[in-house]
């Protein structure tokens, strides 16, 4: 369909999460595009609706009814094109729910083409089930018997530099024609192969997955050459097949890709789009992360290579218990400064889990969600900084002068001392009732060092910008500048470990603000900085702490205001917290007090 | 806006339920279309593929891949049995050669020319599907399965471990706000689906599996007992594969929470009645709760069919699923439309709610379910 896009004043977009549908309009006000309103209702894939666009058709009328404008038929579908205060110009939308795009991704060497492979399904907005190679240390029947039990929606096969193996590539084929794995969506779904590998073992692979129950596709090699990564291809067919293949099985969305006027993209790649699009621009190196339900999606751009991982099983809701289960309980309300019942507590965590839509209604239950929601945050970046790696196998020359740094192919590139931006969505930190409360979940999780500036997605919209600068970039532009992002501040952090109470670093700051200090180890402190105010700070820290100059070396860094303000944080990195449970205690109350985490909750609960 | 949904689980009197029983792969159906089957009849059965067990031959060997296929002593389609030569080098002037013995029986699958490695597929492993509910076959589909439909009564939990299973329905308590104890289960509940009140203990549960209870119900039970009870914690919930020997399942939630009286009632009707349950539950896509089943003859009871869930509107009885009134039960006294600000400090839409005892309290509308009177 043809989009004429001088002729759209009014779009509207969803976004059809595991737990929440959420619908956002935007408009054209004064010659700019603009967020104007927002809606949501629960995501309705399973039974006794079993068909998405029921939540799509309720969030949309949320959003009618704010708005004052009719945005549905009274079937339910979506009125367009806009007349007056009716209908839309333009409906688009992306999705994760129904659990997203589960994939099994192979390659020959776990560290080389299976790990590309895995980049290249992260990339595309896939979940990676497993990894299967040549040498994961499994024998050849135990990968076979896990193939067959995982019940993929696509499998990626990937192996071999072109003109390298064929034999090891056509072994990882032969290894899943007989395992004949079970699509989740039943006997009659034929499972889509894409197969991303050495060009020259191709015929010998087709010849191999020559199946009934195979749809098999071919692309240009994930990997050519060691040193080289080409992703593009594969994640372009697994979004086609995406689309083709899993998207016409899920509950209802074979009406809502009627609906829409685009093609539906799976939340994490439109979020992905949206990041690297903003590092580009700025020239800066990003770490965003949208932490849902049931996932917790990282993202990262350092010297613009783009890296994304999603941790399955860590989130707020679906997947609470399984937080508290692989962070254990101890590490979990160390985050808590206040005695809690771990008995009822456990009940709690399963009742949410069994009930996901529900919201915290009480202060003490705010400050649990907010501390599992520090672990599942910390674990989610653990698993990406391991997985954001250099290229392996890649054969390195190294000079006399390279002795003493020891830098190894496959060490991580992300590097919080050069990390920028970073950027916070989901509901847990998008819909904080205090923005200082968002910025402490993101420090104490990410760790952040030197000089980060912290930002939110101001009503979790990246996703359906994301989508819409495919559309629209225009659009997607004006949004974002205007409406998407809101800056807390800039967090100042030293590395490094001291001991308590003793200098850590002092500090200058001049421009719209001045002041100076000095920050003990152990401390972090707030100063405050309106959003439009930057400036100048300067830092000399201690022997033995880093403010990104190098050890004990004075830095300068220019920083920005936000509606949180200047984070000055003396904790040290790593983060660490008392191993008795009282002293802990008392460590949090003081970093809640000092930070203002819960003193605006409790005068709005006062005055309301 | 008046109205606001509210996703609720199903507990009806009775109902047209089908049960699709399908066989993972292709296979025979035992059972023709007008068929009345019992909940344990096998209504379809097969041979599953068996294991797979990959060999390097031209490894194992030392040959080239090519030469693999023309060493062979069993070819492709023919049976091996464990610890017989499956092939043999052709060795020097027909002396030294080198033999290999399978290590496993099965069948020689393929035997690739690229990469030397033979497939070899272990023994068929046999398949069988009952009926699982008592009813009627209405529709067969030759080599996978059978559609059996019936009149139930039928009841979601809300959490449950445990696969298939049925008997009888048997009472442990008296009333839906009765806790479970272990002294409450008693020897003849073997085979049975047992039903407790409100909280399941952890000893009434081990007492339950030690007298052979098929199934055993109840309002709630602790997490903490779950995960000793299981031997881990449980992360992701998605079960139904344990096999710890009894299938539970909880109504209401995790706490000391009572069954809603309806369920409770339900099931008093229907006691000594056979009832088919299954404790899976997937709470993600697709979600699966787990279900009591009891097949009901004609003129039971009258027709009826609703659930719980739909609109919020005044008068109507509900529970509370989250803390600080977590479980108890009133109905909605009033529906403000604009944001209230909660004691979490978050603006949420909510609604009033008059308690049983007479106290009114605000709630979250996303913290209720609607409950039938």
């Amino acid at each position: 369909m043809t989009i004429d896009l001088n002729n759209i004043n009014v779009i509207l977009a969803t976004d059809c999460g595991s737990t929440t549908t959420k619908a956002i309009l935007i408009e054209k006000v004064d010659g700019e595009y603009r967020q104007t309103y927002r809606g949501e209702a629960p995501t309705t894939v399973e039974k006794p609706f079993a068909n998405v666009t029921i939540g799509v058709t309720n969030a949309v009328t949320e959003v009618g009814e704010l708005a004052g404008r009719q945005l549905t038929n009274d079937d339910g579908t979506i009125k367009q094109p806009a007349t007056g205060s009716d209908g839309c110009d333009l409906y688009i939308s992306t999705s994760s729910a129904g659990g997203g795009l589960q994939m099994m991704v192979a390659g020959v060497i776990a560290e080389m083409t299976a790990a590309s492979a895995k980049r290249a399904a992260l990339g595309a907005g896939a979940i990676v089930m497993d990894v299967i190679s040549s040498n994961d240390k499994r024998r050849p029947h135990e990968q076979i018997q896990r193939i067959r039990e995982l019940r993929p929606d696509m499998i990626l096969i990937s192996g071999g530099t072109d003109g390298g193996t064929t034999e090891k590539v056509v072994q990882l084929a032969e290894l899943i024609a007989p395992a004949k794995p079970q699509p989740r969506f039943g006997s009659e779904y034929e499972m889509p192969i894409i197969f991303a590998g050495n060009k020259m073992a191709t015929d010998e692979v087709v010849e191999t997955l020559q199946e009934d129950w195979i749809d098999l596709a071919v692309v240009e090699n994930l990997r050519p050459k060691l040193e080289q990564e080409n992703l593009g291809p594969a994640r372009d067919k697994i979004h086609d097949v995406f689309l083709e293949h899993v998207m016409a099985h899920a509950p209802g969305y074979d009406m809502l890709m009627d609906w829409t006027d685009a093609d539906i993209m799976p939340t994490p790649g439109a979020v992905g789009d949206i990041l690297q699009t903003i590092a580009k621009k700025e020239n800066i190196n990003v770490v965003g992360v949208d932490i849902g339900g049931a996932t917790t999606d990282v993202f990262s751009v350092f010297d613009e290579t783009f890296n994304r991982t999603v941790s399955a099983n860590l989130g707020m809701s679906y997947s609470i218990s399984n937080v508290c289960a692989e962070a254990t309980m101890a590490n979990v309300l160390r985050w808590v400064h206040f005695d809690m019942d771990e008995r009822q507590l456990r009940n709690r965590v399963k009742n949410k889990m069994i009930r996901p839509t529900t919201i915290p209604q009480s202060q003490e239950s705010l400050i649990f969600e907010q501390a599992v929601a520090r672990e599942a945050l910390r674990l989610a970046y653990k698993q990406h900084k391991e997985f954001a790696t250099t290229l392996k196998g890649v054969q390195q020359q190294r000079t006399v002068g390279d002795t003493f740094s020891q830098q190894t192919a496959g060490a991580t590139i992300v590097d919080n001392m050069k990390l920028n931006l970073l950027v916070a969505s989901g509901g847990v930190l998008s819909h904080a009732p205090s923005m200082n409360q968002t910025a402490m979940m993101l420090v104490d999780a990410f760790e952040p060092e030197g000089c980060t500036n912290l930002a939110k997605d101001s009503i979790f919209m990246m996703p359906h910008l994301g989508v819409l600068s495919a559309v629209h970039p225009e659009a997607a532009a004006q949004v974002f500048e205007r409406d998407c992002l809101i800056y807390l501040g800039t967090c100042i952090a030293a590395k490094g470990l001291g001991k308590e109470g003793k200098p850590c670093f002092s500090w200058s700051l001049t421009g719209d603000v001045t002041a100076s200090g000095t920050c003990q180890f152990g401390e972090v402190e707030l100063i405050e900085m309106g959003p439009e105010q930057t400036g100048t700070i300067t830092c000399e820290p201690m022997r033995g702490f880093d403010l990104g100059g190098g050890n004990g070396k004075k830095v300068t860094h220019q920083v920005r205001g936000g509606t949180v303000g200047l984070i000055i944080d003396g904790r040290g990195r790593p983060l660490g917290l008392p191993e008795d449970r009282q002293q802990c205690q008392q460590t949090i109350s003081q970093w809640v007090d000092n930070m203002a985490l819960y003193e605006e909750m409790e005068q709005a609960v006062a005055t309301a | 806006m008046a109205h606001a949904y509210t996703p609720g689980l199903k507990v009806t009197n009775r109902i047209s339920h089908t049960v699709v029983r399908m066989l993972p792969i292709k296979g025979d159906v035992m059972v023709q279309v007008g068929d009345n089957v019992d909940a344990n009849q096998i209504v379809a059965a097969t041979y599953m593929p068996g294991d797979v067990y990959p060999l390097n031959m031209a490894n194992l060997l030392a040959v080239p891949p090519k030469d693999v296929a023309g060493l062979m002593l069993h070819q492709e389609g023919e049976k091996v049995e464990e610890g017989e030569p499956i092939a043999e080098t052709a060795g020097l002037f027909g002396k030294f050669k080198k033999k290999y013995n399978s290590p496993y029986s099965g069948t020689v699958e393929t035997v690739s020319e690229v990469t030397g490695q033979v497939i070899l597929r272990g023994p068929d492993i046999p398949v069988e599907v009952k009926a699982y509910v008592s009813g009627t076959v209405t529709q067969v589909t030759p080599e996978i399965g059978c559609t059996i439909e019936a009149d139930v009564a039928f009841i979601q939990g809300i959490f449950g471990i445990g696969g298939e299973t049925c008997g009888p329905l048997k009472f442990a308590t008296n009333s839906s706000d009765q806790t479970l104890q272990a002294s409450d289960i008693t020897e003849d509940m073997k085979g049975c689906v047992v039903i407790g009140g409100a909280r399941l203990t952890d000893a009434s549960i081990e007492e339950a599996r030690n007298v052979g209870a098929a199934a055993i119900i109840g309002g709630g039970m602790d997490d903490q007992d779950l995960k000793d009870f299981l031997g881990y914690d449980l992360g992701v919930a998605i079960t139904g594969s344990e096999k710890k020997g009894i299938t539970v399942i909880v109504t209401e939630g995790f706490g000391d929470i009572a069954m809603a009286n309806r369920t409770f009632n339900l099931l008093k009707k229907f006691e000594g009645h056979e009832a088919s349950v299954n404790g899976a539950t997937q709470i993600r896509a697709g979600v699966m709760r787990p279900e009591i089943i009891i097949p009901l003859e004609a003129g039971d009871c009258e027709e009826e069919s609703e659930h719980a869930g739909g609109h919020l509107e005044v008068g109507l009885p509900l529970r509370i699923i989250r803390d600080p009134y977590f479980g108890m039960i009133g109905k909605v006294s009033a529906l403000p439309p604009d944001p209230h600000v909660l004691g979490s400090g978050s603006k949420a839409r909510v609604l009033e709610v008059e308690l049983q005892t007479g106290e009114s309290v605000i709630v979250p509308r996303a913290n209720v379910e609607l409950i039938e009177a």
